[in-house]
């Protein structure tokens, strides 16, 4: 029973530090939504609009990145790729060996990849006559897609890309395998010294939890503010 | 008499899908003249107008504008093409993210390079003239199917097109809305607007169009002043197709209405 009580106490002792990994998780995040969503537009545009040599580029990249587990992907880029960089000493300036920038970059491509294809829905969803009017009055392609396709398709496509955040919220637990001091990993080393990982998880459980509901509840404010008026179409979901 | 021509199709071809649309079109609109397609649906008269303004390429044959030949193929000269060609849809196609002043400005700023202030004046002055000038702030969601295709109207004579292309500019209306687009179109035939237009309301069209062109499969195969084809006697193919429609909507659709306007 002493043994429970002080593990209880050690337990909760533990708790701003696993508080602390909040920030790291909360930078993966980003980052990695950051990175998917810079990427993601223009393969989506590409997927779309591009030569068929390009959309079959751009399908293999998406195939690649959804076929291979984000676990093999940390270890390949973690142990592999960025070890391998990091012995050029042209590059030593880069925190290669930050297992933090390796986890934002494979969570990165890998979102980009399913940003991409939710970005390509919306944009194939609008209809034809938006393309046709806008290079009937002149516009360039790229002018259309900015100032015509874009605005409409991103404002379409937040309820599917606030499913992508709470994916990625999870996945981004992965990044303790690779030393990344975010909230698992944090919770991991605690409960192997208190041996009562139960407590422990449910905290950890709690977090990720909270922060999917918050990011989810700031996608929601986005989507109604950018709503168009009178457009029925637009947060039904 | 000696309008110059500002518009000149030539031999126009256009094969979709394995299937001919368009067969050997030519025909040419001066400065200020409206020319009017008529013909039942598929005779090729929305890809024909598609070809005008090379949405739809066609796969041989010239569009010559102010007797200058399009070259298709270069990407400089088509966007110089569709400025100064507007086009009317049959269902609007208002960009529905923007405002109605944002749709008739986006493309002043975008395209024209106009800046913010003058393109504003510019956009608003073309919503006054299709009486929309006090629903400028509303978005295309809010508007009627009328007054959408009114602000369509503004969008394309902001540019100051040289040619209007319509392509069944009221089809997409309810029959109580049909009358307010049409006026519209009969102040700018009035103002000397060149205009190719793609239409079913003949009764109406007749009484403002220089010429009929009746199109089906793919080919002109009539063309004449409307009152010429429309003549009870003529036995012309715009007759018959007129009286069959007048027949299925009752009212007197090969009638020629009076004069627009005293």
């Amino acid at each position: 029973m002493e043994g429970f009580y002080s593990a209880a106490q050690a337990s909760w002792e533990a708790m701003p530090y696993i508080l602390g990994g909040l920030w790291w998780t909360a930078g993966l995040i980003l980052g990695a939504m950051l990175v998917g969503f810079v990427l993601g537009v223009p393969l989506a545009v590409l997927h779309v609009y591009g030569h068929p040599l390009t959309r079959k580029a751009v399908a293999g990249y998406v195939w690649l990145f959804r076929g291979v587990p984000i676990l093999v992907q940390l270890y390949l880029f973690y142990f592999g790729i960025m070890a391998y960089l990091s012995e050029i000493p042209a590059l030593s300036f880069l925190p290669l060996s930050s297992g933090f920038l390796s986890a934002v970059i494979v969570l990165g491509l890998t979102s980009a990849a399913y940003q991409s294809q939710i970005f390509r829905g919306a944009m194939a969803s609008l209809p034809a006559g938006q393309l046709k009017a806008a290079r009937a009055l002149g516009m360039s392609d790229a002018v259309a897609i900015r100032s015509i396709i874009l605005p409409q398709a991103l404002r379409l496509a937040i309820p599917a890309w606030s499913n992508e955040y709470s994916i990625l919220l999870k996945d981004s637990a992965l990044a303790f395998t690779i030393g990344v001091l975010e909230v698992m990993a944090r919770t991991r080393s605690v409960a192997a010294t208190t041996h009562q990982p139960l407590p422990l998880s449910i905290l950890a459980g709690a977090l990720f939890f909270f922060l999917t509901w918050a990011g989810i509840k700031t996608l929601k404010r986005l989507e109604a503010k950018v709503r168009i008026p009178g457009y029925a179409h637009q947060g039904s979901l | 008499m000696d309008d110059p021509v500002i518009l000149r199709v030539e031999n126009i071809v256009k094969t979709i899908g394995g299937q001919r649309i368009l067969d050997d079109v030519s025909f040419s609109v001066k400065k200020g003249h409206l020319k009017v397609l008529i013909g039942p649906s598929g005779a090729g008269k929305s890809t024909l107008l598609a070809c005008i303004n090379f949405l739809s390429p066609p796969d041989s044959g010239t569009i010559s504008l102010d007797g200058k030949a399009v070259d298709g193929k270069s990407r400089k000269e088509l966007l110089a093409l569709r400025q100064q060609v507007g086009m009317i849809f049959q269902d609007f196609n208002l960009f529905d993210h923007l405002s109605a002043l944002d749709n008739v400005r986006v493309a002043l700023v975008k395209v024209k390079g106009l800046d913010k202030r003058a393109a504003t004046n510019r956009a608003m002055e073309e919503l006054a003239r299709v009486g929309l000038a006090d629903k400028s702030t509303l978005y295309p969601a809010q508007l009627s199917g009328g007054q959408k295709q009114r602000v369509s109207v503004a969008r394309a004579l902001a540019m100051d097109p040289k040619v209007l292309l319509l392509d069944e500019p009221t089809s997409a209306l309810d029959p109580e809305l049909i009358g307010e687009v049409l006026t519209v179109i009969r102040d700018l035939a009035d103002l000397g607007m060149t205009m190719v237009m793609a239409t079913h309301q003949i009764s109406f069209s007749a009484s403002l169009a220089d010429e009929f062109l009746f199109m089906e499969r793919g080919r002109i195969v009539e063309r004449g002043a409307p009152s010429q084809l429309l003549a009870r006697d003529s036995g012309s193919r715009t007759q018959s197709f007129c009286a069959k429609l007048s027949e299925l909507a009752g009212d007197g659709h090969c009638e020629i209405a009076p004069a627009p306007r005293a």
